[in-house]
Formats: structure tokens, C-alpha cells, sequence
């Protein structure tokens, strides 16, 4: 019912590539998450799967229906604008109201379904009030009620929260969550805040200069990141990369050689090595293998302190220790360890993960 | 927005230059008509392709229509003015934004309110000061009843006040006294609105046409669009004289906004569009 | 208001800078009074007075005059006629201007062609304007009548018949200000944030709702700025009307202006008359001017 799929959707603007090759699909119900860095083309596959842009190459699928010449008022897709584009001259019903008269539902029908829009996002006190009466808040619900009042199958959101309050925020946040959830509808939604992906997505897809580099589940993109982008953006503070070079089960980075899990594939060459803050622990000094560095700066946040470390080599990692741990103090000599499990490998040249156990990749230390 | 393709694309070029050719009809016309040779109009070919172009009206009607003086009295008439009005506004914008005075509110009040009396009123009273100077064909009477302008001191006033408010302070502090910060801060920064007020003047100072009509009578002092309307009234049975004398008129004033489009946009929307 | 430098102590700070703020000011102040202040009392000094058979000055009639002038026929007559050029030029003048922005308004190539095209009329003056559609509508050269085949077109011409006289001066004007007009519209055009169309694209509007219920709506202060100025300068119309049709056949396109010209100027040299009418012209637009700022100031939406 609400299928998406662009396949190998490439977008130029002039001399500017916007997207390179981007084949993806959303699946019906479900939450997709557009992630990526301002320019990262994640607006312009929105823009492109509302036909508001057209690609360059490439089709656009909604339910195997082939719309990539199909004009935007003709496709069966909603948006919410970023800075909701609610039209001003129109009172809050008139705006809801709108796309059902462009599609010429008759009037009585139309009052019922602007009704039950609004009250579905609590606007029935606002109908008569026109946009420049309303908060940011309530504007954005405008848009919402909008964009549902139609039902369609699929609804485009462009970093909605992004206009709003940080208190509005987590709250609206949570009411998208369960809106998505009553309408059983498919979302695809932009944003650069990786707590929203986090959070809010069924499957989060991330975006780097018009390339997709990773699309799944939060956890699992979280948990193994697909290339050193995606690793360095989600997660804050993000994951710590150093130069390493993998010699006989084990990978010798910072000045250390880090064990390896066991079953990862033998081989020997220069890697990136990635570990995240959280996984890094303060040892005693008779503990073994570990990062050896002096703390240059701690910061306190109240239930966690991040500590920088820079290493021998003169990298620097930045350590979490819990608020009731012992604090370093800067100057201190600091020893980490790892467990092999939470490391992960990059290749040099690409950037992409190094295979672990199960498949055998081609790569400069596999 | 992508642009249109394929046939919708066709569709809109074919509608926009019918509506082009349109709009332009009355200028071909009068160009043809410039161009075509042959004198009396009950002769005149019907055909709006001429078969023969020739420059010979054309000639005719600059010497027949003393084009050459009406042109030059419009554009020292219409330049005067112009410089009058860029002097008399910048003064006394300046003194409305940087100057503090009593009753200022009231003065201001005054100068706006001149808005609101057309020239089309006053002409009459007017044409007997002229008269009772004795200013009767002369420069001076298309000239000076037209040096200062409300509208220009509204608009540079504007312009003065969105400055930053420092900026007066920081001159005051660098030694610039009244004069010199006009003059070398004030006014350089006001350069588009000057343009356009610039474009504007002249143009309405060109396209005069009651008030010339009432105090010049003579053929020393005319200007062009009342050689136009002499050309006119004296060649009715040769309208093609008619048509190269507008042709040769409007070139100039052509050319002229070509060169100056930005300006004369911002001046046309200086009141009506926000932000 | 821009304040000094520092903050202002009562009194003596306030006035310090009068001196050098009344030479500023004294050029324009003076132009003004000799040029716009004092014409205007004249005029209505004017106005009180009757022009004897001669054309000679002056009789005391006092304010029977502008009585008389008010009730008269000529009067209500060349208000009518003002009043009609009006109706007839300012309404097609704004949906012909916004009409030519529209349809430039796309990302075609060579669209800045068309739009230098559509703006040139911004170069003629009324002169030349008039001059070249007299041409065109005369009926002996016979272009307008040999492009549309009306009858009306052909001998005495539409300048030449009473019923038609004025429409075919309208045009001319409508013609002389789509340069304007358009501009106009263009300028407004750029203003409307192209997310709202977008918006009504994917609500599912086509061309012809997006025009009325985007475009329209948010070109309101536009359309009023333009109908104003338009309106004024519609009562203050008079080149056309004297290169034309000298006020006529009769007295079909004899607006105000003309009015006033004709009787100050014409043979009857009726100078208190036409300063009767100048006054009445000066209140006109003062009304209208009025109207602008007030009551439909509220109904143009700002968003």
C-alpha cells in the first residue's frame, strides 16, 4: 500500500551532483529515516519522491507504480515542510481543508474530514485562527492535520522537528512516534539529528554527499557502522578513530596492540581502528594491553564526564567515565582497555568496515 | 522549479511570443511606418512588410520635426531637474534622519503632504506666477517649480535611517562633521536609492507634458513630446512622418532603461512590495 | 526615529540642531510654497471669481461660483467620464500586467527576452504612446481594421465614434502601462515563497487554484498598491486625451484635466470654472488617497 523505491536515483543540479546512484526502498508501515549532514542530498530525495524535483537518472517506484514523470499534485504522497508552508491567507479548517477541495471532495464530506483531522492533533479550537495567530507548535500541527487529512499512503517529512524549541521537541517527538503508529501509514523523514533517527526510525538511512552509506535498523547501524562516516556521525561523542595495523590476531593502534576477537578473519595490514567512548575503560597499570595517554581535558556533564586522552602517538580519544567514578585530573597518565568485540575496522583506502568472521572481504587486512 | 519539456515547453514559448508580438504591435507598426518610403497617407501600402526600407522619413522628420533641439531642451530640462531634485531630497533627508529640531514630526507632515496635491491642480495657479515673472518660454519656468521632491525625501530618508545607528557616533568620533560625513559616508552608502530616484526624476521630467505645454509656446524652448504633438498636428496627412518621429523619441529612453533595468525596478517597487 | 549621539538631555539637545536643519530644509520648503502651497490656496482664491465674456479678469461672485460649478453638467459629466477611463483602464491594466508576469514568471531559456519585451512600454511616454496607437487606429491606413475585422474599425476609426472614443483611448493607456503593470507583478511574483506553491502542488492544485488561492491572495498588497497609483493617475490623465481626440467627438473623452485645460486655456477662457474643477479634481484624489490608507489597507491580507 505505501511502497517506496528509488532506484539508482541520480540528481545533478548544473555541475553539482546532488545524488549518486541511490537506490533504496521503504517498506509499507514502516518509520524511514533520511540522516546525513546539511547537503548531504537527503532533502532533494524527498523533494524528489514528492515530484517536486525530478531526477536527473533513475525511477521512482510508489507501489511498483512507476511516477517518476508523474506531476506531484498527481502522486498519492503528503509532505510537511520545514517551515511548514502553511498558506497564510487561510484560516487553520481552510488549510486542512485544501487539499481535499483540489481534489474536488464534496463539501459536507470535506467539514467531516477537517474535523477529524483536528481533532486528532487537538486543533478544533484553532479552525478559525488564521497562521500568524498560532505558535511554532501549533502551526507544525496544522501542517500534520494537513498532510493526514487525506490519508494518503506514504507521508514526507522535512526535518519537522528542526523549527521547534528544544522542550517542544522531545515532546513532539513522541507524538510523531504515535502518530505514525495510529495511521499505520509509511514515513520517510529527513532530519540531521541522529537522536531523532535514533528513536523515531524503523530503519535509519544515512547519506554522505549524495551516497548512501548504510541503511537498517538504528541498533544495528549504531552497532556496526558500515563505513568510518556513519561510524563518526552517529554517536555522541563520536566514535574515536586511530591508525592501526593488524598483525596476528591482534591490531596494534595508539601504541598498543589490542586483541581481536577470535574469530576474526587472519591477515595483516594497515587499518582504521574505531572505539567508542563508552567502551573505553581506565585500567590499573598492571592490567595488560592497554591505550596509555595523558588526560588533557575533562568535561562534566553532571551524570557522565568526557575525558580526552592523547596518546603517545599523538592521537587523541575521548573517554566516558561515569560521574561516580574516581575523576582524572589533567596532567594524570591514563591506561585504556578494550574488549575485541567493541572494536571495529575501516579500511584505509575506502573507508568501508572490514569484513568480520562470516564473510570474507576483500580489503587490505582481510 | 524544473523547467517545462517536451511539448509543454513548445506550448509555452508559441503563447509567449504571440502575446510578445502583441504587446510590441503598436512600436512595429510605427517602425514600419519610419522605415517605409513614400509620403501621402491615402497612398499609403497597406502591407505591414515593407517591400523597400529607406531612411528618407526618417531624415524628414528629424529636421520637419526639429527633433534635434526638442531633445537636447528635454534632456537639459529633464537632467536639470534631476541634479535639482538629488540635491534638494539628500538635504533634507539628511537633515529629517541625522538632525535634531523642534517639531520635526510637523515638518515632515509638510513635506509628504505636497504628495498629495497633483501638478494637474496646481498648473493653473502656477502658469500665473510663471506668467507675472515673466518666465513665460523660458528654461527656468520648466525647470525650477519642479527642483524639490517629497517622494525623494521620503525614500532617502528611509534609506538614512536604516543605517547603523553607530555609524553617526563612530563618524562623530573620527572627526567628521556634518558635511563630510554627508558627503563621504552618507550618500555613497545611499547610491542604489540615489539610482533609482536618479532614473526616475528624469524619466518623469522627460515625459512631462501639461506643464510644458502651458508655459512654452515658442519653438526655441520646446521640448520633445510637445514636438511630437507639433510633428503630429501639422502631419496628419503624412503619419508616417508621425511614426519616425516617435521611433527617434522613445530610442533614446529605450536605451536608457535598458542600461539602468535594476534601478528602475527598485524605484517602481519602492512602495508596494515588503521586504 | 534616529537619535543623536548619546542620550538626549531635555530641551537644548533637542533643538541644538535647528540652525543647520533649517538651511537643509529651506531649499525644498521654499520650492514647496511657491510652487505647491501657495498654487493651491491661489486656486481656490480662484475659483471665486468669474471671467468675464472677454476673457478679461475678475468679478467677485464669491462661492455661488464653485455652487454653480458643482451642480453644473459639464461637471458631473467629466467626472463620469474620469470615472470610466478609470473603470476601464485600472482593472484590465492589472490583470493584463499580472497576466504577462505569470506567464513569464518560468525558469524557460531566454525568458529575460520576453520580459524586457513585456516591460518596454515603461519607455514611452504618453507622447509617444498616444502617437503610435493613434497610427494604428486610424482608419485610413487601415492597420488595426485590416488585423481584426470589425466594423467599427473602419471609417471615422474608433477615435471617431463617440461610444467608442474612450475605450479606444483606454486601450492606449492600458497599452502605455503594461510596462509598469508588469514590473509590478513581477516584483510581487518574486515575493511569494516558493514553498507555498510547492505545498499546493503536492495538496494536489492544479495551475488554476494555485493561481487563485495562492497567488492572488498573496499579491493583494500588490494589486492594491497598483490600483492606486493607477486610479490617481487615471484622474490625472490629459496627454492622451489632447493628442487624441482634443476631448471629443463632443465631449465623449473629455475627462477632468481636460476640463480644466479646456476652460482655462480653451476658447471660453473660463478660468474660475476650471479652478472650481481643480479644486475638485485635488479633493478627488485626496479621497482616494485616503482610501487607500484606511479601509482597504485592512482587507489586503500581510502574511
Amino acid at each position: 500500500m505505501g511502497r517506496v523505491r528509488l532506484e539508482r536515483v541520480t540528481k545533478r543540479f548544473g555541475e553539482v551532483i546532488a545524488l549518486s546512484e541511490l537506490t533504496l526502498d521503504v517498506a509499507d508501515h514502516e518509520l524511514l529515516v533520511l540522516l546525513g549532514p546539511s547537503g548531504c542530498g537527503k532533502t532533494t530525495a524527498l523533494r524528489i519522491l514528492a515530484g517536486l524535483e525530478r531526477p536527473s537518472e533513475g525511477r521512482v517506484l510508489l507501489d511498483d507504480r512507476d511516477v517518476t514523470d508523474v506531476e506531484a499534485k498527481d502522486r498519492d504522497v503528503a509532505m510537511v515542510f520545514q517551515s511548514y508552508a502553511l498558506y497564510p491567507h487561510k484560516t487553520v479548517a481552510q488549510n486542512i481543508a485544501f487539499p481535499l477541495r483540489a481534489r474536488r471532495v464534496p463539501r459536507a464530506e470535506q467539514e467531516q474530514l477537517v474535523r477529524d483531522a483536528a481533532a486528532a492533533l487537538d486543533l478544533t479550537d484553532l479552525l478559525d485562527r488564521k497562521p500568524r495567530a498560532l505558535s511554532g507548535g501549533q502551526r507544525q500541527r496544522v501542517a500534520l492535520a494537513r498532510a493526514i487529512v487525506r490519508r494518503p499512503a506514504v507521508f514526507l517529512m522535512d526535518e519537522p522537528l528542526s523549527n521547534l524549541d528544544a522542550r517542544l521537541r522531545g515532546q513532539t517527538r513522541a507524538e510523531l512516534v504515535d502518530l505514525h503508529h495510529r495511521l499505520g501509514a509509511t514515513f520517510v523523514y529527513v532530519t540531521h539529528d541522529q537522536v531523532e533517527a535514533m528513536t523515531m526510525g524503523t530503519r535509519v538511512a544515512v547519506l554522505h554527499e549524495g551516497v548512501l552509506e548504510q541503511v537498517g535498523p538504528p541498533q544495528e547501524v549504531y552497532d556496526r557502522p558500515a563505513t568510518t562516516f556513519v561510524a563518526g556521525f552517529l554517536g555522541s561523542p563520536p566514535m574515536n578513530l586511530l591508525d592501526g595495523t593488524v598483525h596476528d590476531g591482534a591490531v596494534l593502534a595508539g601504541g598498543a596492540a589490542l586483541r581481536l576477537p577470535d574469530d576474526t578473519c587472519p591477515g595483516a595490514g594497515p587499518v582504521r581502528v574505531g572505539v567508542r567512548p563508552e567502551h573505553l575503560h581506565p585500567v590499573p597499570p598492571d592490567h595488560g594491553p592497554a591505550l596509555a595517554g595523558t588526560a588533557v581535558a575533562v568535561e562534566s556533564l553532571g551524570h557522565e564526564r568526557h575525558v580526552t586522552v592523547r596518546l603517545a602517538t599523538g592521537e587523541a580519544l575521548v573517554v566516558r567515565v561515569g560521574a561516580d567514578d574516581p575523576p582524572p585530573v589533567d596532567g594524570d597518565t591514563v591506561r585504556l582497555a578494550v574488549r575485541p568485540e567493541h572494536l571495529h575496522l575501516f579500511s584505509v583506502a575506502s573507508g568501508k568496515r572490514l569484513a568480520d568472521a562470516a564473510v570474507a572481504g576483500a580489503g587490505s587486512a582481510c | 522549479m524544473d523547467e517545462p519539456r517536451g511539448a509543454r515547453r513548445v506550448a509555452r514559448y508559441a503563447v509567449l511570443v504571440v502575446v510578445a508580438v502583441v504587446v510590441l504591435t503598436p512600436v512595429y507598426v510605427s517602425l514600419v511606418g519610419a522605415l517605409k518610403p513614400g509620403a501621402r497617407v491615402l497612398d499609403y501600402p497597406r502591407s505591414l512588410v515593407p517591400d523597400s526600407l529607406t531612411l528618407e522619413t526618417v531624415r524628414r522628420a528629424w529636421s520637419s520635426g526639429d527633433l534635434d533641439r526638442t531633445m537636447l531642451n528635454s534632456a537639459l530640462v529633464a537632467g536639470a531637474i534631476t541634479v535639482g531634485q538629488l540635491v534638494t531630497s539628500v538635504l533634507a533627508a539628511y537633515a529629517f534622519a541625522f538632525l535634531r529640531f523642534p517639531w520635526k514630526p510637523f515638518w515632515f507632515g509638510l513635506f509628504v503632504s505636497t504628495l498629495m496635491v497633483p501638478t494637474e491642480v496646481t498648473v493653473l495657479a502656477n502658469h500665473g506666477t510663471v506668467s507675472s515673472l515673466g518666465w513665460l518660454d523660458s528654461y527656468q519656468a520648466l525647470v525650477v517649480p519642479f527642483l524639490a521632491t517629497a517622494l525623494g525625501t521620503f525614500l532617502l530618508r528611509q534609506v538614512f535611517l536604516a543605517l547603523p545607528g553607530d555609524l553617526r557616533d563612530a563618524a562623530a568620533m573620527d572627526g567628521l562633521g556634518h558635511g563630510r560625513f554627508l558627503l563621504q559616508v552618507a550618500v555613497p552608502l545611499a547610491r542604489p536609492m540615489l539610482g533609482a530616484l536618479a532614473l526616475f526624476s528624469f524619466l518623469s521630467a522627460w515625459n512631462q507634458y501639461l506643464w510644458p505645454l502651458l508655459v512654452t509656446n515658442d519653438d526655441e524652448h520646446r521640448t520633445v513630446q510637445l514636438g511630437l504633438r507639433s510633428l503630429a498636428s501639422s502631419n496628419l496627412d503624412e503619419l508616417n512622418l508621425v511614426m519616425a518621429g516617435t521611433i527617434i523619441a522613445a530610442l533614446p529612453i529605450f536605451v536608457v532603461l535598458l542600461a539602468f533595468q535594476r534601478q528602475l525596478v527598485r524605484g517602481l517597487t519602492a512602495g508596494a512590495v515588503k521586504g | 526615529m534616529l537619535s543623536g549621539p548619546g542620550a538626549p538631555r531635555a530641551g537644548a539637545r533637542a533643538r541644538r540642531d535647528w540652525p543647520l536643519a533649517a538651511l537643509l530644509l529651506l531649499p525644498s520648503l521654499l520650492l514647496f510654497a511657491v510652487w505647491v502651497f501657495y498654487p493651491l490656496a491661489r486656486t481656490v482664491w480662484l475659483g471665486l471669481y468669474e471671467t468675464d465674456f472677454f476673457g478679461e479678469r475678475r468679478l467677485w461672485v464669491g462661492w455661488e461660483q464653485y455652487a454653480d460649478v458643482l451642480r453644473s453638467g459639464e461637471l458631473r459629466h467629466s467626472l463620469w467620464v474620469s470615472a470610466a477611463f478609470t473603470l476601464l483602464t485600472v482593472p484590465t491594466g492589472l490583470a493584463a500586467g499580472l497576466a504577462l508576469a505569470v506567464l513569464a514568471h518560468r525558469p524557460l531559456r531566454g525568458i529575460t527576452v520576453f520580459r524586457t519585451i513585456f516591460s518596454s512600454t515603461i519607455a514611452t511616454s504618453v507622447a509617444v504612446a498616444s502617437l503610435m496607437w493613434l497610427v494604428l487606429l486610424d482608419p485610413s491606413i487601415g492597420v488595426l481594421s485590416q488585423l481584426l475585422p470589425f466594423d467599427v474599425l473602419e471609417t471615422p476609426g474608433l477615435l471617431g465614434r463617440p461610444g467608442w472614443a474612450l475605450v479606444a483611448v483606454s486601450l492606449t493607456t492600458v497599452w502605455q502601462n503594461l510596462g509598469f503593470t508588469f514590473v509590478l507583478m513581477t516584483a510581487g511574483l518574486q515575493s511569494v515563497p516558493d514553498e507555498l506553491y510547492e505545498a499546493a502542488r503536492v495538496d494536489g492544485a492544479g495551475a488554476w487554484l494555485r493561481f487563485w488561492h495562492v497567488t492572488v491572495p498573496m499579491l493583494s498588497p500588490v494589486l492594491l498598491f497598483g490600483a492606486v497609483v493607477l486610479t490617481i493617475s487615471g484622474f490625472q490623465s490629459f496627454g492622451q486625451i489632447d493628442l487624441l481626440t482634443d476631448g471629443g467627438p463632443g465631449d465623449a473623452t473629455s475627462v477632468l484635466v481636460w476640463s480644466i485645460y479646456d476652460n482655462a486655456f480653451g476658447a471660453s477662457a473660463q478660468e474660475g470654472v476650471a479652478a472650481v474643477q481643480a479644486v475638485v479634481l485635488f479633493v478627488v484624489v485626496l479621497v482616494l488617497s485616503a482610501v487607500q490608507f484606511t479601509v482597504l489597507d485592512k482587507r489586503v491580507h500581510y502574511g
